[in-house]
């Protein structure tokens, strides 16, 4: 590419501070008019400060702001759409019960008329190529449905720049070729795009340059076409990770776990129904469950758990004994432990300690009750065995939950649930949201405990990482459950169409298997 | 610049402590103001509203009498508000208590004997409980909402008193005067220093206090009160029963409440009045927060919240105050803690913010 092209946004020496970290340093970025930018690093690097730099959400300490040339100061959102900055953001801000075109006016700086609008919105939608009906109730749509509802309320402002944060976390594989073709095309027509992730195969499929941020600096631009993706993690991590190796597998022990013919039906109006679950998970093995989020994982975390008893005592089974009607604690007395998707406020109280948290699921196997009072020494010791071993960042076991970092907060969880040695492990979601070499700890956590013995079922949306980890792989789709395949003759695009709720599943695999 | 609430990074401990005094010394402030305003010198009536209650020994006793039914209510409050369970009607409570205890000391008018003031404050509880069970029953069977349950069960309350004392439980030889006979002496709780009207029931608040401690930060169902209040889905995630919670906190407080108004009557007051209370369970709400939820808090809160109510007699002797004034005194101090909690939160910062160079 030519220099000769001026750039759209130009920043230098961008420095963003919080009360005990520096989240930007010193940054400089550079985008041209039609290019697909990444911004790459880790959890915690300083990607998302610095995007809310640029769309007025947060005010920089010190730095320059160009756009088109001219310097500006971006006080609020409105005023960097009004300079024709647009952003998607990784969580939708949607009202279910209200209709696609409900949603975009609402959003709208301006009142507008909804029958010009939707009429807009089909228009915008078939030019690029993101299907939408404008009169559809958001509840009624997928995840990634949801997200083309952002992407066309940003383009109908004819944006100049498209912020994308994170935009396929939440994605299925066929629906992040389908985004990535729009992207393409949108960025041919003149826009640029700042594209946030740490996925490293998209940054190399749609990308032009990146700019690589560590712990709030700038590491480098590159130009992605010179790079593989082996070095971009290098920069991106600053070491080598070490390759993952698959452990042995300690092959088919004694069925541990056993979900048969079980439904849940909904409590929430909006929420999924489990129907007809048939599930096995057998000593020494890890089983994965894909799926986009909201299809019902929850729902199975906690009709696994007990948090949601079923009628029928033996639509589940623990070491073949009917427990479907017992509880969470007579569950976890069974060996049954689970790690909910969200941490805080399920998982772990956000204002009680960490000793306290260590208490909520330990005290009874671990037997912190004496006389009827708590025993907190014991408690306490407990806490710091569990940050000790999991490398748990905090000052101290005494602080609130939280107060830790997403990362750390997951690994004392695990760490929590792992050192009771439970015989059955249910996590959901073991690594969203973490950095890198936290995610890789816990899951070679994971990974042990299946090792040792133990039957472990793993929910997760990171597909990279369910092919990592276990040993058989189904989809949970709309509250139902594929068929599991083993996960070393499986591919991701297979795993693809079962995340969608493609059930003939079965003729692909009689020619693989041909 | 106008001053700007900044988020704090994790809520500040300090200020948890820090703000019922701020919340004090602005109920102070513009109480002068008000004071003022009504053309009292304001000195004069600070005087007579906090020292002169106290400036005797027997004043000091009188403190104590109007702190129990305070401090028992608002321990027993704090626990269910740690669970989020928002039980306002402790005056209704308190009411059953006191009908129910009443008329047990009036059932054995003629007879003595040390069983009947244990009964007599058994049969408070169990009033106090039946109450509450309503609001719990309600609660957990139909999601109906704590808040309005137990408020209008507290006005039922106050009317089936006034039923009580009009009807059976009029004294017969009282010339039709909507009042019970006087409690015989079995009955009154024994003084606990002779020439002043400290009874048992400040011991028994006391030990509430205590009892209130090591439930909250040493037993499991203090623990459990907690995570309720601060994640139920981890509650439920550890196998704990919410509407359990509900129950037991409901029960708690509704039998302390009821617990505190059959030593009203049974203590200060000697029989049934068609009022029984000036709203101890009203501001007991206030107390437990003032008190932090934490029972050695509401000890000391519910001492100053005392001082309230002797306070605005005496400025009605003295200063012919309209004993209004406890009310909006009381009040004004509920609004100030709740508006300066969100210091706990957020610090204030003043001016433009500062550009880092």
């Amino acid at each position: 590419m030519t220099q000769s092209s001026p750039y759209l946004l130009e920043l230098t020496g961008m420095c963003k501070a919080f009360p005990g970290v520096i989240a930007a340093d010193e940054v400089d970025l550079k985008i041209r008019a039609g290019e697909v930018h990444a911004l790459l690093g880790e959890n915690g690097a300083g990607k998302s400060t610095l995007v809310k730099m640029i769309y007025g959400i947060l005010e920089p300490d010190d730095g320059e702001i160009r756009f088109n040339g001219k310097v500006v100061t971006i006080k609020s959102p409105a005023h960097a759409r009004e300079l024709g900055i647009a952003m998607v953001f990784q969580h939708f801000s949607l009202f279910d019960s209200l209709t696609v075109v409900e949603n975009i006016s609402l959003g709208m700086d301006s009142g507008s008329d909804l029958k010009a609008l939707a009429a807009q919105i089909t228009d915008v939608s078939q030019r690029y190529g993101l299907p939408l009906d404008p009169h559809r109730h958001v509840y009624t749509l997928s995840v990634g449905e949801r997200q083309r509802i952002e992407i066309i309320r940003c383009l109908l402002q004819n944006p100049k720049l498209l912020i994308m944060d994170e935009p396929t976390s939440v994605l299925t594989p066929q629906e992040v070729q389908k985004l990535f073709v729009t992207l393409k095309r949108l960025s041919q027509e003149g826009l640029a795009i700042l594209y946030i992730s740490h996925k490293l195969d998209e940054i190399k499929a749609l990308c032009h340059d990146a700019t690589i941020l560590r712990l709030g600096k700038k590491i480098a631009t590159v130009s992605v076409e010179n790079e593989t993706t082996a070095s971009l993690a290098a920069m991106m991590m600053g070491e080598e990770l070490k390759a993952f190796t698959h452990a042995d597998k300690v092959n088919n022990g004694a069925v541990r776990l056993e979900a048969r013919n079980l439904n849940v039906k909904a409590t929430d109006p909006l929420g999924i129904s489990l129907k007809k679950i048939n599930l096995e998970v057998h000593a020494g093995e890890v089983v994965g469950i894909a799926g986009v989020a909201g299809n019902g994982q929850d729902e199975l975390l906690t009709a696994l758990n007990g948090e949601n008893i079923s009628q029928i005592a033996d639509s589940i089974l623990i070491a073949a004994m009917p427990v479907g009607k017992l509880g969470p604690n007579q569950r976890r007395k069974l060996g049954l432990a689970s790690v909910p998707e969200k941490r805080l406020g399920h998982g772990a109280m956000p204002d009680m300690s960490l000793v306290e948290n260590a208490f909520l699921t330990a005290y009874e196997r671990l037997g912190f009750i004496k006389n009827g009072l708590i025993n907190f020494r014991k408690t306490k010791a407990y806490a710091k065995n569990v940050i000790d071993d999991y490398a748990v960042k905090t000052p101290s076991s005494d602080v609130p939950a939280m107060s830790l970092s997403g990362g750390n907060l997951q690994k004392f969880i695990i760490g929590r649930e792992l050192k009771q040695n439970p015989g059955i492990l249910i996590v959901s979601q073991p690594t969203w949201g973490v950095d890198a070499g936290a995610a890789q700890t816990i899951r070679e956590a994971i990974r042990a405990m299946a090792a040792n013995g133990a039957a472990v079922l793993v929910i997760s949306q990171d597909l990279d990482e369910l092919m990592e980890i276990t040993d058989r792989i189904g989809a949970i789709c709309g509250g139902e459950l594929s068929k599991f395949y083993p996960v070393d003759n499986i591919t991701i695009e297979k795993i693809g169409l079962l995340m969608a709720g493609v059930t003939d599943a079965e003729d692909m695999d009689k020619k693989s298997a041909a | 610049m106008l001053p700007r609430l900044i988020k704090r990074q994790a809520p500040s401990r300090a200020m948890v402590y820090l703000t019922p005094v701020l919340a004090l010394l602005l109920t102070l402030i513009s109480s002068i103001f008000l004071f003022w305003i009504m053309g009292v010198s304001p000195l004069a009536a600070l005087h007579a509203f906090f020292i002169e209650p106290i400036s005797s020994l027997y004043g000091i006793t009188e403190l104590a009498v109007k702190a129990t039914p305070l401090i028992l209510i608002g321990v027993a409050l704090s626990l269910g508000f740690r669970a989020g369970v928002w039980n306002i009607g402790a005056e209704g409570q308190l009411i059953l208590g006191g009908i129910f205890g009443g008329a047990t000391a009036l059932f054995f008018y003629e007879k003595t004997g040390f069983y009947i003031i244990p009964l007599i404050l058994i049969m408070g509880v169990l009033g106090g409980m039946l109450w509450s069970g309503i609001v719990a029953f309600l609660k957990t069977r139909f999601n109906a909402n704590e808040i309005l349950t137990s408020l209008m069960l507290s006005y039922v309350a106050g009317l089936l008193l006034n039923l009580m004392v009009h009807g059976p439980l009029r004294d017969p030889d009282g010339m039709n005067f909507p009042e019970s006979r006087l409690f015989s002496d079995s009955a009154i709780l024994p003084i606990l220093y002779e020439g002043t009207r400290l009874h048992l029931g400040a011991m028994i608040a006391l030990l509430a206090v205590g009892i209130g401690w090591i439930i909250l930060s040493r037993t499991l169902l203090g623990y459990q009160i907690k995570v309720m209040g601060d994640a139920p889905a981890a509650g439920e995630y550890a196998g704990f029963s919410q509407s359990k919670i509900i129950w037991i906190t409901l029960l708690i407080s509704g039998g302390v409440a009821g617990l505190a108004g059959a030593i009203e009557v049974s203590g200060p007051i000697g029989q049934l009045l068609p009022t029984i209370s000036p709203g101890y369970g009203f501001t007991a709400i206030i107390v437990a927060y003032i008190g932090r939820l934490h029972p050695l808090g509401v000890l000391f809160a519910a001492l100053l919240l005392a001082l309230t109510y002797l306070g605005g007699e005496t400025a009605q002797m003295k200063l012919s105050l309209p004993v209004a004034v406890t009310g909006v005194f009381q009040g004004l101090l509920l609004f100030f803690l709740l508006a300066s909690d969100v210091l706990i939160q957020y610090r204030i910062r003043f001016g433009k913010q500062v550009v880092m160079t």
